[in-house]
């Protein structure tokens, strides 16, 4: 029985600060809310700051692009007052002028445009892939506690739906905001030239287009971090029922799933109804505020021309002027929509990227004594350790150990003893909480990941199969091995014939999660895995428990050549598996309690000698 | 069964729909959003009616202090500044509100056409056999379920009412312009057929582009999923990094995919900016030199280009929707791949006349269960993975599976809960063909539990629970919970945070291998069915664990019919009888001692006496020499 824990502990018990529970917070307090924010706006600019000549490239297209925008109604205005007078007295070099202006303006503004479209794409692609790849490799990083409560659903929901709020800010957002800010300003500067008086006007109504947008803000704030939280329940909820399938359809629990799922999808729909109600009043709000400062304009312009201090033409530059000063807010609205958006899915992201694993990767690795083939020689000694999952009881008190190099040891005892936990410390999955664990006289905590996996290697019971070949599945032991070797570790664990049976032999498609392929077969597969991967440490933990007794004998004979000459534990209820270790270690609530050859321990009358006899009575 | 299969590699990945044209394909909509269809309606007469008062402002500008304002100015008349500003203000109001009265009216059906189509295909999924899911990755089905629905929801609020609107002004603009703009007309309207044609051609290739982009993203979901599912894999072999390139790969295929529709839509934008603009420079040319000879008024070259303006901005507009519109056309195709994916295993029109079953509730008696001259094969496999299979099961009576790794027991087991249906042959339960019961009747009946335990993010509670009626009056419920972890050994609960309301972790990933089989096997005791089915169930157990379940299970068992999948001596001891699974067929049937005595096969197997290690000892060294191949037999030679 592998066991992780006592029976008094429980796995969770360690409840970690950011855990899924806190990934789903909404309303979050005024100083976290601003902590968050600014951690997802640090992770944006981390992201940027390498493209800066490309967005700077970018912003000269988009000024490109609305010169030429603007230039087309200037340049008609030039055609009709001046070319047709000139045309008129027989001059056509105006004409020419003004329509190759045109027509190079045009030129001009279009391919900036569509320069632009490109540009702006592969900014938001490479930033993209960036993202990727940091939350991939910080996934992979994270230690497993970690992934206990956050669950796959999330981390898809983070690499999917949160990387798209993101995609729709960097491919779209930047256009409207450089052009509209452009028009703007321009029309801005222009109407103080005609009169500066209305453009006073103009700046009262920032006022309240200041006040609506931070209204906004604080709604679209928080209704955003809702949407990421209901999707990415949504999500979690999907893949956990396509993945465990076969149990909701055996136990017909569709109608309960599909009640929970309509529930979220209803949550979801609500945080989206929200938003589009905030923005759906932003906006309007907006073109409110910009038609009613026309109406304003209109108001205090006309009363100035009636009252003779202003001309009637000024006047109608000026309301022509103001009205297209607003034109373009409502781009700058949805530029601030998206912009919300990608910011709620990035304080989600940046919540995960901030994540530090409990199993760090030392900052200047000790490198591992490598004996002859290059291989390390695989000598383990457990230095007094104690372990304790997070602020839980103790799952060893005080563990002192050593394992020769090339020895094989078993390691037997009942539910709860630890046994399992001294797997996970060898092959670094956790860390001891005291004291050390050691591989060739080195902390395993200073060893580089990439060498302490080169050395150690672990088989669990949880045989997964990636989708891809058979062979790839295999080659995973070691990515650069022949097929040569790899059918050799196939055969040496009894596996090959199986695999040649199946429709495209090694290059057959295990498809989704192992699909065809029987438990068994699958463990034989991750057997074959572990035989390529030829470490100096090899961990068997509860790897046999679905094979059948032929294909345990199989294995077992696999292994007698393969441990020869290298460490192994062995962690095992069945007592055949023990049989082809050197020394047993028998546990019990974390300590040792027997520990001797096999032939010592039957022979004495402790747990071992009982745990024997019960198994060869359970023998045919 | 005609499932689509599905590989990770997105290029060979055929497109059914390809043949339908984009509008024949958004048709395909209807059903979902017919209720909402007045609303849509009502937000796009909303959405003209704006960009109408939003054109008409300007003008009523230039009207205003051309007339009231400068004949008040004269007159000193203060009338007339005050109706201006009064319709300014109602135009403006005007345009606000229908803007508003359009978000509004929109935002329903937006998001609950999303919501009822991701429930239509949520349901479809869950009534799918599970050889469906066998073969469709799961993030090829989230990215259906969320990114492709989510674009759906965003054409509808969005994309829909501006192509109409930019549409409808582009059509009335340019029928102005041809109408009133004479020559200048006839070159604007020229401009537009290669306007036209390019958007045709753009269509048609960014179509394709936009699927590969989808379905890349569903197969980059699938590879993100599989990586937190398979870490401990990645992490005990080191293979992060490994792991890391080749999603590095992937995703550099999606970057250049998406690279590659923007280049598209790159040229697009060009074309639709640069055409309309040329067109427009020689109208200026023409129309200046026709003014300037006198052949057209000054007022109708200033209306023309005033005219012209408006069109422009819809038509640069016109890129960025037909391309969201493009995208999801392909939403709505992918989404309909998997809908109509037509469910093999289905419920039969008259379900059989079979008593109601409470599950959870103790059955008196055991089902009859009976595999009749049964074969299976897997769709996509040439060979029968059950070869005429004739097995019964007795009421109350427990039997065990035998057979190698593969030989397909579990294929077998998957049977009587109609988890799979025959190939040819029948399985009977009770007397009846479970093809002519529901699926809900045959699982109220059957229950199993599967060699990997699959455990739900859920309370301990709710996951023994699961086959349990919820209407069971509570305190009962408590009872086969207390009652099945008891059964299980499932003791460690109790010491567990929360006891059995603790939460386990995603698919328990959090519990050891033992604790997660007891929780499944727990799960299937309780549900009290009348045919229990258990795959292997105690593998991950030592032997103390073992021989405390197998002795309350035998308790336990004698009522109930029972099918156990075994691989060794301590497993078969739950058993009555045994049928040994060879070849795909049922090659002998009986108890434990006569099989051991008689068959060979059944004893090489099951065996590992020293005998017989021995037996195996020298079948290996014919290995070595005859080739793997010949194992099985040498080895039966051997024994025999």
């Amino acid at each position: 029985m592998t066991a992780t824990t006592q029976p008094t502990t429980g796995p969770a018990d360690r409840r970690r600060p950011t855990d899924a529970a806190a990934d789903d917070e909404t309303s979050l307090g005024k100083e976290a809310s601003r902590s968050v924010r600014r951690r997802s706006m640090r992770l944006l600019g981390d992201l940027l700051r390498p493209h800066k000549k490309a967005l700077a490239w970018a912003a000269v297209l988009v000024v490109a692009s609305t010169l030429g925008q603007v230039a087309g109604p200037w340049l008609v205005a030039v055609a009709i007052d001046r070319a047709v007078p000139a045309l008129q007295d027989g001059s056509v070099t105006p004409l020419v002028l003004s329509g190759a202006g045109y027509l190079a303006a045009a030129v001009l503004g279009g391919v900036a445009a569509g320069a632009y479209v490109r540009a702006a794409a592969r900014i938001a692609q490479a930033v993209l892939l960036d993202l990727r790849r940091r939350v991939f490799r910080q996934t992979q990083r994270l230690s497993l506690e970690f992934h206990e409560s956050y669950t796959s659903g999330r981390i898809i929901s983070r690499q999917t739906s949160d990387l798209e709020a993101l995609r729709e800010l960097l491919d779209g957002g930047l256009t409207g905001v450089v052009s509209s800010l452009l028009l703007m300003v321009f029309t801005f500067v222009s109407l103080l030239l005609i009169d500066w008086r209305s453009g006073l006007v103009l700046a009262v109504a920032f006022l309240p287009a200041w006040l609506l947008t931070r209204w906004f803000q604080r709604m679209s704030q928080v209704f955003y971090r809702e949407q990421r939280t209901a999707s990415a329940r949504l999500i979690v909820k999907f893949v956990e029922t396509m993945t465990g399938m076969r149990a909701v359809q055996a136990f017909r629990r569709e109608p309960t799933t599909e009640a929970d799922y309509r529930k979220l999808g209803e949550d979801y729909r609500d945080a989206n109804l929200q938003i589009f109600g905030v923005n759906g009043r932003f906006q309007p709000g907006l073109i409110l505020i910009g038609n009613m400062t026309v109406v304003a304009a209109l108001a205090v312009g006309g009363w100035r021309v009636l009252d003779g201090t202003m001309d009637v033409g000024v006047l109608a530059a000026v309301l022509l002027y103001c009205k297209r000063f607003f034109q373009p807010v409502q781009q700058l609205g949805m530029f601030y929509n998206s912009f919300q958006s990608a910011t709620a899915a990035l304080e989600k992201v940046s919540g995960l990227l901030s994540e530090e694993p409990t199993v760090t990767e030392p900052a200047n690795p000790t490198s591992l004594p490598l004996g002859d083939g290059g291989r390390a020689r695989g000598e383990l000694r457990l230095d007094h350790v104690r372990f304790q999952y997070g602020d839980g009881p103790v799952v060893l008190p005080d563990l002192d150990l050593s394992i020769p190099a090339g020895q094989t040891v078993a390691v037997v005892g009942t539910t709860g003893a630890g046994k399992s936990t001294v797997a996970k410390l060898v092959t670094r999955f956790y860390d001891a909480s005291e004291g050390a664990v050691r591989l060739d006289g080195v902390d395993v905590r200073d060893l580089s990941s990439s060498d302490l996996r080169r050395a150690v290697v672990m088989v669990t019971q949880e045989a997964y199969l990636f989708s891809g070949s058979v062979r790839e599945n295999i080659a995973l032991g070691r990515p650069d091995a022949t097929q040569e070797e790899i059918e050799a570790a196939a055969r040496a664990v009894g596996a090959h014939e199986f695999v040649l049976d199946m429709p495209d032999g090694y290059d057959t498609d295990v498809n989704k999660r192992g699909g065809r392929v029987s438990a068994g077969q699958r463990q034989l597969l991750s057997f074959a895995r572990a035989f390529l991967a030829d470490p100096a440490v090899l961990v068997l933990d509860e790897a046999t428990s679905s094979l059948d007794m032929p294909g345990e004998r199989l294995v077992q004979r696999g292994l007698q050549t393969l441990l020869a000459d290298r460490t192994a534990i062995i962690i095992a209820h069945r007592l055949s598996t023990v049989a082809i270790a050197d020394r047993v270690l028998v546990m019990e609530h974390g300590r040792i309690v027997e520990d001797g050859t096999p032939a010592e321990l039957i022979a004495g009358d402790g747990q071992y000698a009982r745990l024997h006899e019960a198994w060869l009575d359970s023998l045919v | 069964m005609d499932l689509m299969p599905q590989t990770a590699d997105s290029s060979n990945r055929s497109d059914p729909s390809s043949e339908r044209s984009t509008l024949a394909s958004i048709r395909r909509l209807h059903p979902y959003v017919r209720t909402a269809l007045p609303r849509l309606i009502g937000g796009l007469v909303a959405s003209l009616g704006a960009s109408l008062m939003a054109l008409s402002i300007p003008a009523v500008l230039r009207w205003v202090t051309d007339g009231p304002l400068t004949q008040g100015a004269r007159d000193h008349d203060w009338s007339g500044l005050i109706w201006s500003v009064v319709l300014v203000a109602v135009l403006g109001a005007g345009e606000a509100g229908l803007i508003l009265l359009r978000r509004t009216l929109v935002m329903f059906p937006g998001t609950r056409v999303e919501a009822g189509m991701r429930m239509a295909l949520f349901r479809h999924l869950q009534d799918l056999p599970v050889a469906f899911h066998d073969r469709w990755p799961g993030g090829q089905l989230l990215s259906r379920i969320m990114g492709d629905l989510g674009l759906l929801r965003r054409w509808l609020v969005f994309g829909v009412l501006q192509l109409v609107v930019s549409f409808v002004t582009i059509v009335v603009g340019v029928g102005l312009l041809v109408a009133t703009g004479g020559w200048l007309g006839i070159i604007f309207l020229c401009g537009s057929i290669p306007v036209t044609i390019l958007a045709f051609r753009f269509s048609s290739k960014y179509r394709k582009i936009s699927r590969l982009s989808q379905d890349q993203s569903g197969d980059l979901a699938t590879t993100v999923e599989e990586s937190v599912h398979g870490i401990r894999v990645l992490k005990a072999f080191g293979r992060g990094p490994d792991a890391l390139d080749q999603f590095t790969d992937q995703a550099e295929g999606l970057r250049e995919t998406e690279l590659r529709k923007a280049t598209t839509d790159a040229g697009l934008t060009t074309a639709l900016r640069v055409i309309p603009e040329v067109t427009q420079g020689i109208a200026l040319v023409v129309g200046t030199y026709l003014v300037a000879s006198g052949d057209m008024t000054l007022g109708t070259l200033v209306a023309f280009f005033a005219t012209a303006q408006v069109i422009n901005g819809p038509v640069v507009d016109l890129g960025m929707t037909l391309s969201m519109t493009l995208n999801a056309r392909t939403a709505v195709d992918r989404f309909f791949e998997v809908t109509d994916t037509v469910n093999p295993l289905t419920d039969p029109a008259t379900p059989a006349d079979v008593p109601a079953v409470t599950p959870g509730q103790a059955a008196q008696a055991g089902g009859h269960v009976a595999f009749r001259d049964v074969t299976f094969r897997y769709d996509d496999a040439a060979r029968p993975v059950l070869d005429h299979v004739d097995l019964e099961l007795p009421p109350g009576t427990t039997t065990a599976l035998v057979g190698l790794t593969g030989s397909g027991k579990s294929t077998l087991a998957m049977l009587p809960p109609r988890l799979f249906d025959v190939t040819e042959g029948v399985v009977e339960v009770d007397g009846v063909d479970v093809r002519d019961m529901t699926r809900a009747q045959v699982r109220e009946r059957v229950a199993v539990a599967f060699e990997d335990p699959t455990l739900f993010s859920a309370s301990v509670r709710d996951n023994v629970l699961l086959g349990v009626s919820d209407t069971l009056p509570g305190a009962e419920r408590e009872a086969l919970l207390t009652q099945a972890l008891e059964i299980a050994q499932a003791q460690f609960v109790a010491g567990l945070p929360d006891g059995v309301d603790t939460r386990i972790g995603e698919e328990g990933m959090s519990l050891s291998g033992g604790q997660r089989q007891r929780l499944a096997l727990a799960r299937a005791i309780a549900a009290r069915p009348r045919v229990l089915v258990l795959d292997d169930p105690l593998s991950a157990l030592d032997v103390t664990t073992e021989e405390a379940v197998t002795a309350r299970l035998r308790d336990v068992l004698v009522a109930t019919t029972t099918l156990v999948i075994a691989h060794r001596p301590s497993t078969v001891a739950l058993a009555d009888r045994v049928a040994v699974l060879q070849g795909g067929r049922i090659t002998a049937v009986g108890t434990h001692h006569d099989l051991l005595a008689s068959d060979p096969h059944y004893r090489y197997i099951i065996s590992s006496l020293e005998d017989d290690y021995e037996a195996h000892e020298h079948e290996h060294e014919h290995d070595r020499e005859h080739g793997p191949d010949e194992r099985d037999k040498q080895n039966e030679g051997a024994l025999s």
